[in-house]
């Protein structure tokens, strides 16, 4: 597996322009089955594991089964991503240990990066070669 | 076997998109990210173009997809020499201290500037307490440019919540270039070349994996920065667990393939990565032995490298009084060869002495950070804890060397040998700058993060660094030769025949035997993907022989990796997917080629716990302590090697 997608809860995306998970999945490993509408992991030996899909679904309807050949059954790792932090459950194959943990993800707000604010933009070709960025010099040592 | 051409016969033609630019940025990643915010920037005022183009989507692709729990270069408080002497240590030896220093000196800038976009950075309060990075900024803790105190895990590392971090660093660059400036979802698979000029680059084909349409990139200078190659070493898993390579999956080998075919010199392409992790879900070890303060030993109490230290001093005199990261996993393969393994990780034990001093709150803070520093950048290896039943403060961890990774950023050193940063920098000799920062052998070509070889240890923060300072070189580079007028020599229309000849072969055939996964006439990118990982572990040092070989192994791998180069002219693809993964896997055979070679080509033992060459185990500093440098010739299918001479600038 790795990834899967929980037949009920997958709307295909329907709401959205495109597939959420088929466009973040940085392998292009999730694909949309044009008959059912719903998204399916195509190649589960390449999944990292990487939780993208997981974290950007918004139908919460994709989780981890982890790697078979690893891993037992029966624990769960679940991911709640925010605008500013993340929620972590994790669930262990006892059923009883559970962890919950909440961190920080980002200090802005989504979309809000403005790398020039602020910044005096460079206008002489000549100091492309020298040191330093736009951002602030390099250090002389 | 009879050469098979695409006549678009079985497969139709692709429609071809021409994008015209002048700086063309090839990747995703943390250098590809750094190249584009710093690129924009001048850009604008010099009024040139400048494009990016990745297989991926830019928001999670590259090594920090998943995140990372710390940025492990910042050089805040240290002098730039010593990070150059630690650079120097780790990667016994031989490396360019011209690229490293130079490095050295831009990196906190890139670090400074991810804090401002808003990646929360742990910091230390007046008491010494650790907060992290949201908590620091409601309490008024000063930014690390204002001088706030980062929260150490080792002396060049600090701790991060960094969940987002690639989110953060893709959001600057797309802010800055504009998404209309920006392709996702093309890969680009063949490097063009000015038909006056065969050793000037001008341009890249490539194809989306979405839709079927090419891709013809026209530029005046490139930045190809695609990561380093996983997954072109028989992995430790047998099947699903395949994925759960250390380095990003999609890490293809595209950085080192490309550049090769069209004439680009590589560099120490013998040395490799084999980090020693949390086995199968290969959680960092890092914080938990220089944060935690953890000890490693083996199954009967005993620290591994305490055991081996004398033993490993007297096998490579003068390499081991500071272990490199090597040496350090070559005590642990002492350990496992004379059975004595499993080699146990006791986080029970650092926990259990961190909560001597700790009150109950900070004990639970510090129970939480533990399990942040997987889930933020190997996630898995938190749920094989849970999956196991198993408590970090209750019970030890098994930790266990990997496949072998190649790259140029992290603690390896493979990559193109490039100019460095200005003529004589440091005392560096003439021939080691030739007129742009980080620009390849071929003019025109520069790279960075993985891509550069010879130096490492920049990590995310020193990939976005160097994708930065490369940019600048490219921009120069583009004013410099505003006149060139510049043609590509190879045909377009030859090119996207053999792009999509995968697709042509598969339609051609498939209907020949019942099922289309075994048939005599084509293999599919599985396929050829097995067959190298084989060839790549029986015969190159892979886990199997315990990362040693000989020559006539090597020779031996020689002959099958060419025969497997020779079918992979016989790729087949059934969708765009696996038309990605044909082209992948063919860079990968590239990558694995040149590391091949110059494991051969280099008779010593250069990095014992990385790879051994048992017929030649010692290191013979007076005949090979200097750098290798290979050359491809793709139309003669050749190889050249030659040496050049270390220099120490640094003393």
């Amino acid at each position: 597996m790795p990834s899967f997608v929980i037949v009920e809860k997958c709307d295909g995306c329907k709401a959205l322009d495109r597939t959420a998970c088929q466009y973040i999945c940085p392998n292009d490993l999730m694909v949309l089955d044009h008959e059912t509408m719903k998204a399916y992991n195509q190649e589960p030996d390449q999944c990292w594991e990487c939780f993208n899909c997981v974290k950007i679904c918004p139908q919460q309807a994709i989780e981890i089964r982890h790697y078979a050949d690893i891993m037992p059954l029966g624990s769960s790792t679940f991911p709640l991503r925010g605008t500013d932090n993340i929620m972590w459950t994790i669930k262990f194959r006892d059923q009883k240990t559970i962890k919950r943990f909440k961190f920080p993800i980002r200090t802005t707000p989504e979309g809000s990066i403005d790398v020039f604010k602020g910044k005096e933009l460079p206008q002489d070709a000549a100091a492309l070669k020298q040191p330093g960025f736009f951002t602030g010099p390099a250090r002389t040592e | 076997m009879e050469k098979e051409v695409c006549k678009w016969s079985f497969c139709e033609k692709p429609p071809v998109e021409t994008v015209e630019t002048d700086f063309l940025i090839v990747g995703g990643g943390m250098a590809a990210c750094g190249a584009a915010v710093e690129a924009a920037a001048w850009a604008k005022a010099l009024g040139l173009k400048v494009t990016l183009v990745d297989k991926a989507a830019v928001d999670r692709s590259g090594a920090v997809a998943m995140g990372l729990s710390a940025i492990n270069t910042f050089i805040g408080e240290n002098p730039v020499d010593d990070y150059v002497r630690y650079v120097r240590t780790d990667l016994m030896g031989i490396v360019r201290e011209d690229l490293i220093h130079s490095l050295g000196c831009h990196v906190d800038q890139s670090v400074f500037d991810f804090e401002e976009w808003g990646l929360p950075i742990w910091k230390k309060d007046a008491e010494g307490h650790t907060l992290d990075g949201q908590t620091a900024k409601d309490e008024g803790i000063p930014s690390l440019k204002d001088g706030g105190t980062p929260c150490r895990s080792g002396r060049w590392q600090i701790m991060i919540n960094g969940e987002s971090y690639k989110v953060i660093v893709a959001e600057a660059a797309k802010n800055a270039l504009g998404m209309e400036n920006i392709y996702e979802r093309v890969f680009v698979v063949k490097l063009l070349t000015d038909k006056n000029n065969p050793n000037r680059v001008c341009g890249a084909v490539g194809f989306s994996v979405r839709e079927h349409k090419a891709y013809y990139f026209k530029c005046k200078a490139m930045l190809v920065a695609c990561g380093g190659v996983v997954n072109v070493f028989r992995p430790r898993a047998v099947h699903e667990g395949q994925g759960r390579a250390w380095y990003p999956v999609w890490n293809a080998g595209s950085t080192y393939a490309m550049p090769a075919e069209i004439g680009a010199k590589m560099v120490l392409m013998e040395n490799r990565f084999v980090p020693a992790r949390f086995k199968d879900g290969y959680g960092p070890v890092g914080a938990w032995f220089l944060f935690f303060k953890a000890k490693a030993t083996n199954a009967f109490d005993e620290d591994y490298l305490e055991r081996n230290w004398e033993r490993v001093k007297q096998e490579y005199p003068g390499y081991a009084e500071s272990p490199g990261t090597c040496l350090r996993n070559h005590a642990m393969m002492i350990e496992m060869k004379e059975g004595r393994g499993p080699i146990l990780m006791h986080t029970e034990w650092a926990m259990a002495e961190l909560a001597k001093t700790l009150s109950k709150k900070e004990l639970k803070h510090l129970e939480a950070e533990a399990w942040e520093d997987f889930l933020d950048m190997s996630i898995s290896a938190a749920s094989l804890w849970a999956s196991m039943n198993m408590e970090p403060d209750k019970v030890p961890s098994e930790i266990i060397p990997s496949e072998p990774y190649l790259l140029g950023s992290h603690a390896g050193c493979a990559g193109l040998w490039v100019s460095g940063p200005a003529k004589n920098y440091l005392g560096a000799p003439d021939e080691w700058f030739w007129g742009y920062d980080r620009m390849t052998t071929v003019e025109g070509l520069f790279t960075a993060g993985d891509g550069v070889g010879a130096s490492g240890h920049k990590f995310s923060s020193g990939s976005h660094a160097e994708g930065r300072m490369a940019a600048k070189a490219a921009l120069a580079f583009i004013l410099d030769h505003k006149d060139d007028q510049l043609e590509p020599a190879q045909n377009i229309d030859d090119v996207l025949a053999e792009i999509y000849l995968p697709f042509e072969i598969y339609e051609k055939y498939k209907n020949y035997t019942s099922h289309p996964d075994v048939n005599p006439n084509y293999l599919r990118p599985k396929q050829v993907q097995a067959r190298l990982q084989k060839i790549m572990d029986e015969y190159v040092a892979g886990v199997t022989p315990m990362y040693t070989t000989n020559k006539p192994l090597l020779e031996e791998g020689l002959r099958r990796l060419t025969f497997l180069k020779e079918d992979a002219e016989r790729m087949a693809a059934a969708d765009l997917h696996e038309l990605m993964r044909c082209w992948e896997n063919y860079h990968r055979i590239l990558a694995g080629e040149a590391h091949l070679r110059h494991i051969l080509f280099r008779e010593e033992t250069r990095y014992p716990g990385y790879y051994y060459r048992a017929d030649f185990p010692k290191i013979d500093d007076e005949k090979w302590k200097v750098f290798t440098i290979s050359q491809y010739n793709k139309e003669t299918n050749e190889w050249k090697f030659e040496t050049l001479p270390y220099k120490q600038l640094v003393s």
